[in-house]
Formats: structure tokens, sequence, C-alpha cells
């Protein structure tokens, strides 16, 4: 018995001294949908982020002959009926005399089994491992047949292979343009709200200024001033600065505010009176406590970011071909023309919005967590 | 009360110049202007006398004199009512945006009490019957609606339409109306079109509005005011309507002054450009592309004075709604 009681009493302790994320995690883990929407991140980041080149069963650029050929279905019962391994149909071409349209359909008498790690084109793992494994494909000459589970561009390319890659830059423009965004406005907005004087003024003023401003229009117009002969990655790192340019004024002011009543806490001034310089104070001292603000203020505002890249390189002010993001994209999918006779390429809208969806459930989850001491659930 | 409303016309008149000024100022940024996209244009098309006749219009709308210059020149006019003339149609602006502008303001009409029509009842119903299963189907809309960017789900609409229901949801018009001249049948068919972008902006526009409409009224209902009301045995929907719901729309207004005036002006572009909207956003955003100047500064002054007034009348409005605001 003594054995058993000894150690439930240092456990007792620990649990009294809970520190404050151990206690956000405890809430976070509660709430359903912010662990969803977490989890779904995550999986969102390594297929399209990390790993696109193996999950897709093509080479980003690799054309064909099957010029727009609709999404090929994966079959288990062949055409007399009996089940068997999957496995695909052949394409041939058709001329639709009625529609006066050319189409795919399918030849029966060509079947191709769908396999789980084939060798294909050949990539770079990570950017580092050189391979030439994709998680499925099927055993056919690339010439003869091919496997499009979302259907083919206007060149013949595997759009679900496009949908993975083009994950990348419009993920990755989110994370990145929200680092900048949180270096310049929690670094801003520090100074600001510590030393007020000059930098408060700038900073004051020139939020008011881009608020007096309408948004999308300051968006476009500074897009549009990227020169067009620079190259696709300037064009990207210089779209991501703009977004974050345009970004920081809110943080910075949420920063300064959280701030102001900060320094004015008993730390704060236990720390000036031991002599600390205003550079520790700030950044050591009160820049930790405006943290668990800016995650949730972050969270919530990079689907904000992303969307904004979708919707300028979709008017053309942003990124451009030959990258690939699902703006992009968007330029061929979102026409009357492509709606009615390639539908197959708006698979390029969901991941979008699974994307934007899990980060504003993680978002929700983040902002009722990070505040334990409120005394909710 | 006439004081503070000087001096924020004052102050909103200086804001006005300055955003002229850096507008127009980004659109002169990237190298090169129009006439240099359009000497480019011509010369790929073998046109051999390109250059003059691109010198000609270059001197006619000014571009050869110092960016200064042509601002001032623009401005002068501006306040005449000259708001310059549009390279890419070649026509003046006021032109262009005046045939725009009334279907533009007919939809921000349009979506605008579409929205709130149905925001405010489901806000209200969603506090009162808080934790109920319909509050809790509202909020789940709600959820999405606010994650929800309205080109995409434009788009997804489009696609509903044209490939389940085989239906023409582009444009405001049939085409057999798009000349015709005003008529009964012309208003039906306007109709008809119309539901399609009022609803995406309801869907979209709807979400944050109840959102605020449920937390706020859910505040004042907790109030002793809204207690004192009952016990003088005021009828229940009375207490609602016309004691707690008075007050909490309070912040509702401000969100009309800042989002309902601006919208007059280019009320969702990328939703009317996917649409194929005859207003006035999907010409500004091909402005904004083709360095057209004149046209794109004309509409961020509008944009922004709409902005600002909008904002002037919701803070008034504030004020006679809720008399505890007292404006200095």
């Amino acid at each position: 018995m003594a054995v058993a009681a000894a150690p439930a009493v240092p456990a007792k302790r620990k649990e009294l001294s809970q520190s404050y994320w151990s206690l956000v995690w405890y809430r976070f883990k509660k709430n359903k949908l912010g662990v969803f929407g977490g989890i779904l991140l995550i999986v969102l980041y390594v297929s399209f982020a990390l790993i696109p080149e193996f999950l897709a069963p093509y080479a980003l650029e690799n054309r064909s002959q099957f010029v727009e050929a609709p999404p090929t279905p994966i079959r288990f019962v062949d055409e007399q009926g009996r089940f068997q391994a999957p496995f695909v149909y052949g394409l041939e071409r058709r001329v639709d005399m009625v529609k006066r349209l050319r189409t795919w359909v399918p030849d029966t008498d060509r079947k191709y089994p769908v396999r789980l790690f084939v060798q294909g084109d050949e990539y770079l793992l990570l950017g580092l491992i050189p391979m030439n494994i994709h998680l499925f494909g099927i055993d056919a000459d690339p010439r003869e047949a091919r496997i499009f589970l979302l259907g083919a561009d206007a060149l013949g390319r595997d759009y679900l292979t496009r949908i993975l890659y083009g994950g990348r830059l419009s993920l990755l423009i989110g994370l990145i343009g929200q680092f900048l965004t949180i270096v310049l406005g929690m670094t801003l907005g520090v100074i600001s709200g510590y030393y007020g004087g000059p930098v408060d003024m700038f900073v004051q003023r020139f939020t008011e200024f881009l608020a007096a401003f309408p948004n999308i229009p300051l968006f476009m117009a500074l897009s549009a001033a990227i020169p067009n002969y620079w190259s696709p990655i300037a064009v990207y790192f210089m779209l991501t600065i703009i977004l974050a340019f345009l970004g920081w004024g809110g943080l910075a002011r949420q920063v300064r505010g959280l701030v102001l009543s900060l320094r004015e806490r008993e730390y704060a001034l236990a720390a000036k009176s031991f002599g600390a310089s205003d550079r520790r104070i700030m950044f050591r001292h009160l820049l930790p406590g405006t943290t668990s603000h800016v995650i949730v203020i972050a969270t919530l505002s990079i689907p904000g970011m992303i969307l904004a890249e979708t919707a300028l390189s979709w008017l053309g002010l942003g990124l451009r071909p030959p990258l690939t993001s699902w703006g992009t994209l968007l330029q061929d999918a979102a026409t009357i023309r492509a709606i009615r006779f390639t539908p197959w390429l708006l698979w390029v809208v969901p991941p979008i919005l699974l994307t934007i969806f899990a980060y504003n459930m993680l978002g929700d989850g983040l902002r009722d967590a990070m505040d334990p001491y409120s005394g909710r659930g | 009360m006439v004081n503070y409303i000087i001096r924020r016309i004052g102050y909103a008149l200086i804001l006005l110049v300055l955003v002229s000024f850096v507008s127009f100022a980004i659109i002169e940024l990237p190298p090169g202007d129009y006439l240099t996209q359009k000497i480019e244009q011509l010369r790929a098309r073998g046109d051999r006398s390109a250059e003059q006749q691109v010198e000609r219009l270059r001197q006619r709308y000014g571009l050869d004199k110092p960016f200064l210059e042509r601002y001032v020149n623009w401005a002068v006019n501006f306040l005449r009512g000259d708001f310059g003339e549009s390279f890419e149609y070649e026509r003046p602006v006021s032109e262009i945006l005046g045939a725009r502008l009334g279907y533009t303001v007919i939809l921000a009409i349009a979506t605008t009490v579409f929205t709130w029509a149905l925001a405010i009842p489901l806000g209200v119903y969603s506090a009162v019957k808080q934790y109920s299963l319909g509050d809790q189907i509202i909020s789940v809309i709600s959820f999405i609606g606010l994650g929800m960017p309205g080109f995409l789900l434009a788009l997804i609409v489009l696609y509903f339409a044209v490939i389940l229901f085989n239906m023409e949801v582009v444009g405001l018009f049939s085409p057999e109306y798009e000349r015709a001249p005003w008529s009964i049948g012309k208003v039906l068919d306007l109709l008809s079109h119309l539901w399609v972008p009022a609803l995406i902006s309801a869907i979209t526009g709807i979400g944050g509005l109840v959102r605020i409409m449920r937390g706020n009224l859910l505040d004042t209902l907790g109030q002793p005011f809204v207690e004192a009301a009952r016990a003088r045995g005021l009828k229940n929907r009375t207490v609602i309507w016309k004691h707690a719901v008075r007050i909490a729309i309070n912040p509702l207004i401000t969100i009309l002054g800042s989002d309902v005036f601006p919208s007059i002006v280019v009320g969702s572009s990328l939703v009317a450009i996917v649409l194929n909207l005859p207003t006035i956003g999907p010409v500004f955003v091909d402005s904004l592309r083709k360095l057209d100047m004149y046209l794109a500064g004309t509409c961020i002054v509008f944009l922004t004075f709409m902005l600002l007034v909008g904002n002037l009348v919701a803070d008034l409005l504030l004020a006679w709604v809720d008399p505890r605001i007292r404006l200095e």
C-alpha cells in the first residue's frame, strides 16, 4: 500500500503545476473538429507539399496524345461480367458527329491492370533521393495507354498529377507569407506598443491607410506591378512578399494592444527594476505573452493568403505558367467552355476548399483552447 | 455634431487625395505603359505604322508628360467631372462606368436585401433557441459560408447549373433580351438571372452576419434591462425585437457601412467575372491587368470614396439608433 501511495503524491503535484501549453493541448484535444482540421492539414501538406512526386502517377510536364481525355474509371468487372483484379480499358479516339466533338471512348479489347508501386517517370523524392516508383499506375507503355483518374488537360497531361504538384506552391505561399507577416507584425507591434513615439505613429497611420484602401484592388494593383519578364521563382517570392506586406498591419495592431497592457504587469516592471535592457524586456518577456493570440490570428488568416494567391493567379495577375499552382490550374478550369466540355478540370476546387476549411476548423479549435483559464468546458 | 461631420469629411478628403495619388503611382509601377503593350500587339500583327499610331496616342493621352504633371492634370479634370479616357475602350471613362453603374447598383441592392433579410432572422432565431437543432444547423451552415470564397462557389453553382440542369445562368439577361428595350418580359428575365449572384453573395455573406448577430443577442439577452422588460409582463416577441435586438444590432450597422457602400462600385468582382455579369467589377479588374490607368484610377477613387462615405453614414446611423453613443 505504501508503495502504491508514494508515487501518487508527486503525480498530483505535477498536475497542479501543469504548464500553460499542456493545458492548451489538453483542451484542444477535446475539440473534435479542431483535431480533425489539424490532422487533415497534416495529410494535405504531406501529400501535396512533401511527396506529390510519389503519389502522382506521372511527371508534371509529361504530355501525351490523350488530349482532354475524361477521367478513367477503374473497373473490377470486365465486359463479360467476370469479376477480376482492378484494371482500366485503353482509350480510343472517336468523333461525335452530332456534337462535332472529338472524344475518347474505352476500347474494351485492351485491358491494363492497375498496380501499386509501379516504375515510371524518374524524380527526386524530397528533392534528394532519386526514385522512379509511383504509388499506383498501369502496366503499359505510356505512349499506348495511360490512367487518368481525374482526366487529362489540353496537352494530354494527367490532371491528378497537376493538382498534386500544384498544391505545393499554393500551400507553401500561405505558410511562407504568414511567417513573414508574423515576423513583421510582431516586431513592429512590440516596438510600437513598448516605445510609442514615432514608430507607433508610423505603424498606426500606415495600418489606417491600408485599411482605407480597398483590399482586393490593392493586391491586384501591386501584383500587376510585378514585371512580367521576371523569372517565375522571383514572381513567386515577390507575390509572397506582397501578401505579407499587406497583412502585417492588423497583426501589429493586435500585438501592440496586448503589449500596452502587458508592459504594466508586475513581471514586466520587475524585469525592468532588475535592470533588463529594453530589448530583453520586449522580446524575452512581452513577446511570449502575445504568442497564443498570434498563433490563432495566423492560423485563421493563412486561408486568406492561399485564396489570394489562387484568385490572383486565376486572374492572370499572380503566378504564371510554367509555374503550376491551384490558381494557374483554375485559369483553364474556370471558363464556360471548360465547364461544358472538360468539367473534370474543376477537380482543383475541392482541395482548395478542403484546405480552407481545415485551417478554419483548426483555428477555431485553437482559439477556444488558447484561453484555458476561462473555465469553459 | 455638425463639427464632427465637417471634421470627418475633411479627413476623408485628405485620405482620398492620398489614396488616389498612391493608386496612380502603383499603376505607374510596372515597366512600360498601356501603349508599350499595344505596340507589341500591332507589331505582332505586322502593322508597319505601329510606331506612328502609338506616338499619336501617346500625345493624345499625355503619356509623354512626366508622372506628376499627368496626375495633377487628371486630378483637376476629375474634379470637373472629366475622368479621362480609357485606352482599352477608347471612350471616356464616365461613359463606360455609367453604362454599367445601373446593373451594379441593382445587383448590390438585391444581394444586400437578400442577405440581410435572411441573416438577421436566422441570427435572432439561433440566439433565442440556443443549442436547439435549428441553431446547430444554422451554425454549421454559417461556418461553411464563412470560409467559402465567393468565386469558387460561383464556379460550383455554374457547374451544377450547366451539367445537371442544363441551365444558362451566365450574365444578367438571356440573349433575346440582351439588346431589347425595357419591358415586363425583360424585367422578369433579369429577375430569373439575378437570383444566382444574389444566392452566392447570400451564402458567403450570411455566415459572418449570423455569427455576430447571435453572439451579440446572447450577450444582450442576459442583461438586466431585458429581465426588467420581461418582469413588466411584455410579450416575448416585444422583448426580443423591440428591446434586445435594437441594442444587439449595433455592430451590424458598422458592417453595413463598410461593406454595402463599396459594393455598389465593385461588389464581388470575382463572382461577377465568373458569372460574366455586366457590372463595374470585371471592367475594373481588367483595367488593372491592362494598365488602363485612368479607368483603374477612377474606380479606385470611387471605391475609396464609397468606403469613407459608408463609414461616416454607419457612424451617424449608430448614433441615431443608439442614443448612448456620443460622437466627438
